[in-house]
């Protein structure tokens, strides 16, 4: 029996994939199942599903509304639309800050020496060992009308006898695209650092041998051959920040309402779990499209050696 | 290309100091002189620590002279970064731009220079014709084999038109086939575009078979610099004698100096040795008399009236064109190469262990050198 498997190859590979697909047909692809068919029934009145085909939930989403005061059939609702629009573009703005903070301190870890690589490498990790949230809380310690941030300036403008209303930072956007971007930014920075680590030290001298200056070097050698972990990173980063919640719950408040929060409220708060699913399927399919494009144009972050 | 001077390089008393992991100094690069002609294949050869890649790499721009000046082109380097230096570069490690095509790497540093595209085009059909890859301009390095990827790396530098091309052991990732190929490959381009060549190699043979003149390194200096021909057969030490082919020593004391001959007392054979006195020896001195294996002839009755000593065969070695042969003299191996002139089948013609035999030591073919 143990001979025979040492011998099939793919009887190897079903073992040794079987124990995840096993887990992920449980608890990834028969709940998708389950959303999908829940999306398409109606809310009863205790909040249970009433099993159907109807797309009233996707309509609402996308901004068809029958609740109309002027007491035409269907009218525009952008609610929806809007926080579809605001997570997105929340998302771009997140991957690209941290792209451009990230990026800089991959250099110069990669490029430290060896030695103090490791420690440089630990400090970036540092943050990850405290809970998610209490980041989060941590932020809202700093950025609230009392918190830190204000305290400091307070102190300030108190030494110059300059009048001073505290800031309101805490509940904008901009809170929420701070915090995202601090929660994010580790994930960016290691596979950016990875790729720039694998860069050889002749290569650099190569390219300052055949006459590139190092911006020349940069954008010829350098940027191309680190794209696949700036990819894996924006991977790693966009997906996520498309779906959480937290930041915006913690930072945002009322005022910052995202598709992840919209799909918590459906499902906790609201008691609709058929619009929910709607929310949550098309959440997925935004995220999948946005990241088939951006794929197709830059690979999936493997090395970029065309056979 | 214009010439000003009559050296492509100049390297004058050029130190390198690094700071050792445990803290010392090392004089990587010692106060090194060296004159490399226009046109010149120049080798650096020697083993490895002993400053040939540094000082390779000081020509480059990648590293810095710690005291004294290098000049290209008569011009004096100083901190000139390496992509304002009239030279260029193949790596030991080839180091190929993975994401870009055998074209665009060819292509790479004449657009750093601004080169019309069309000019472009022509140079890297050229040498792509030259290195022999016509047809590869769209593959990627990973989709070559080593021996192509060097002639890229070649290419690459080439195509620039340098007027000092420096290679740093570039032939040491191919097999011993590929590589003697390369490196007649290698001269013949060299002499076809006149290009002055500095070449790093730890390989005696290489050096030996491609370079005009060679340079012998040791602990960051320069021991002997000539043309293959006298680093061989006139070497002016020990260390070169030891390093470039093989050869036998006999350690003694002069005892007669006269124009080109010396005779060093050798105490091991209790009797006097002669030789060519290339070490300029005077009598009273130490010297160390050095002979290569294949200069020595051997024999059953004496064949000179002097430098003949009776020694034991202890070991042979037959390897086809020669039979390495071992033979106790003096209380010291002595080796011996002898040509095998005739074809037998009995063994007894490529000599056996316990014969007793004649070494024949001519003295224009001894050397006398100074104890180092």
């Amino acid at each position: 029996m143990l001979k025979r498997l040492r011998e099939n190859k793919s009887a190897q590979g079903t073992l040794l994939v079987s124990p995840t697909l096993a887990w992920l047909i449980v608890l990834l692809i028969i709940p998708l199942i389950l959303t999908t068919i829940i999306s398409f029934g109606t809310r009863d009145a205790d909040g249970g599903v009433i099993y159907g085909f109807s797309f009233h939930n996707y309509m609402r989403l996308i901004g068809i509304s029958s609740d109309c005061d002027n007491g035409q059939a269907t009218c525009f609702d952008p609610l929806y639309v809007n926080i579809l629009r605001r997570s997105l573009s929340l998302a771009f703005w997140t991957t690209l800050i941290v792209i451009s903070l990230a990026y800089p301190l991959a250099y110069f870890v990669a490029r430290a020496h060896p030695k103090r690589r490791s420690t440089f490498l630990m400090l970036v990790l540092v943050p990850l060992w405290t809970n998610f949230v209490i980041r989060v809380y941590a932020w809202m310690m700093l950025l609230r009308e009392q918190g830190v941030i204000n305290g400091i300036i307070g102190w300030v403008a108190a030494r110059f006898n300059v009048p001073f209303e505290p800031l309101q930072m805490l509940y904008t956007p901009g809170a929420v695209l701070v915090g995202m971007v601090y929660e994010f930014l580790p994930f960016m920075i290691l596979p950016i650092f990875t790729s720039l680590e694998k860069i050889d030290n002749p290569l650099y001298e190569a390219a300052a041998d055949l006459g590139a200056n190092p911006f020349r070097t940069f954008l010829r050698v350098t940027l191309p051959l680190s794209m696949p972990g700036v990819v894996a990173g924006t991977i790693l980063v966009f997906i996520p920040v498309m779906g959480t919640f937290i930041v915006s719950d913690i930072l945002g408040g009322r005022q910052v309402i995202l598709v992840g929060n919209l799909i918590q409220n459906q499902f906790l708060s609201a008691r609709d779990p058929t619009f929910g699913s709607a929310a949550s399927l098309i959440l997925m399919i935004m995220t999948l499209i946005v990241t088939y494009f951006y794929t197709r144009k830059f690979g999936f972050g493997e090395e970029i050696v065309a056979v | 290309m214009t010439q000003t001077s009559e050296f492509a390089v100049e390297l004058r008393d050029v130190v390198k100091t690094f700071q050792t992991p445990e803290g010392t100094t090392l004089n990587a690069v010692d106060h090194v002189d060296m004159k490399i002609k226009n046109g010149e294949f120049f080798s650096m050869l020697g083993s490895s620590g002993c400053g040939k890649t540094t000082s390779l790499r000081m020509m480059a721009g990648f590293e810095w002279p710690s005291e004294g000046e290098i000049y290209i082109e008569s011009k004096a380097m100083g901190h000139t970064p390496p992509f304002q230096r009239p030279v260029n570069t193949v790596f030991q490690s080839y180091a190929l731009f993975q994401h870009m095509t055998i074209y665009q790497n060819i292509a790479f540093g004449l657009e750093m220079e601004k080169a019309p595209v069309n000019e472009i085009k022509t140079r890297v059909g050229h040498i792509l014709e030259m290195v022999q890859l016509t047809g590869m301009e769209r593959r990627y390095p990973k989709q070559l084999s080593g021996g192509q990827q060097q002639r890229v790396a070649l290419a690459r530098a080439l195509v620039k038109m340098p007027n000092v091309l420096l290679l740093d052991e570039p032939l040491g990732a191919l097999d011993l086939k590929l590589r003697k190929e390369m490196q007649i490959e290698l001269k013949a381009i060299q002499q076809k575009v006149g290009i002055t060549f500095v070449y790093v190699t730890h390989d005696q043979q290489e050096a030996l078979t491609m370079s005009d003149r060679i340079a012998v390194m040791s602990k960051g200096k320069v021991m002997q610099m000539g043309a293959p021909v006298e680093v061989y057969e006139r070497p002016n030490s020990r260390f070169v004698a030891d390093f470039i082919g093989e050869s036998n020593f006999l350690n003694g004391t002069v005892r007669e100096a006269e124009g080109e001959y010396a005779q060093v007392y050798v105490p091991a054979l209790n009797a006097e040795v002669k030789g060519l006195n290339t070490g300029g020896v005077s009598v009273g001195q130490n010297a160390v008399v050095s002979v290569r294996p294949e200069k020595i002839r051997l024999s059953e009755e004496p064949a000179l009236k002097m430098n003949c000593f009776r020694g034991q065969v202890t070991n042979t070695t037959y390897i086809g064109s020669d039979t390495h042969v071992y033979i106790e003299l003096g209380g010291q191996k002595f080796k011996v190469w002898e040509q095998n002139k005739i074809s037998s089948l009995d063994p007894k013609a490529y000599y056996t262990i316990g014969q007793n035999l004649c070494l024949n030591l001519f003295p224009e073919n001894t050397l006398v050198l100074a104890e180092s």
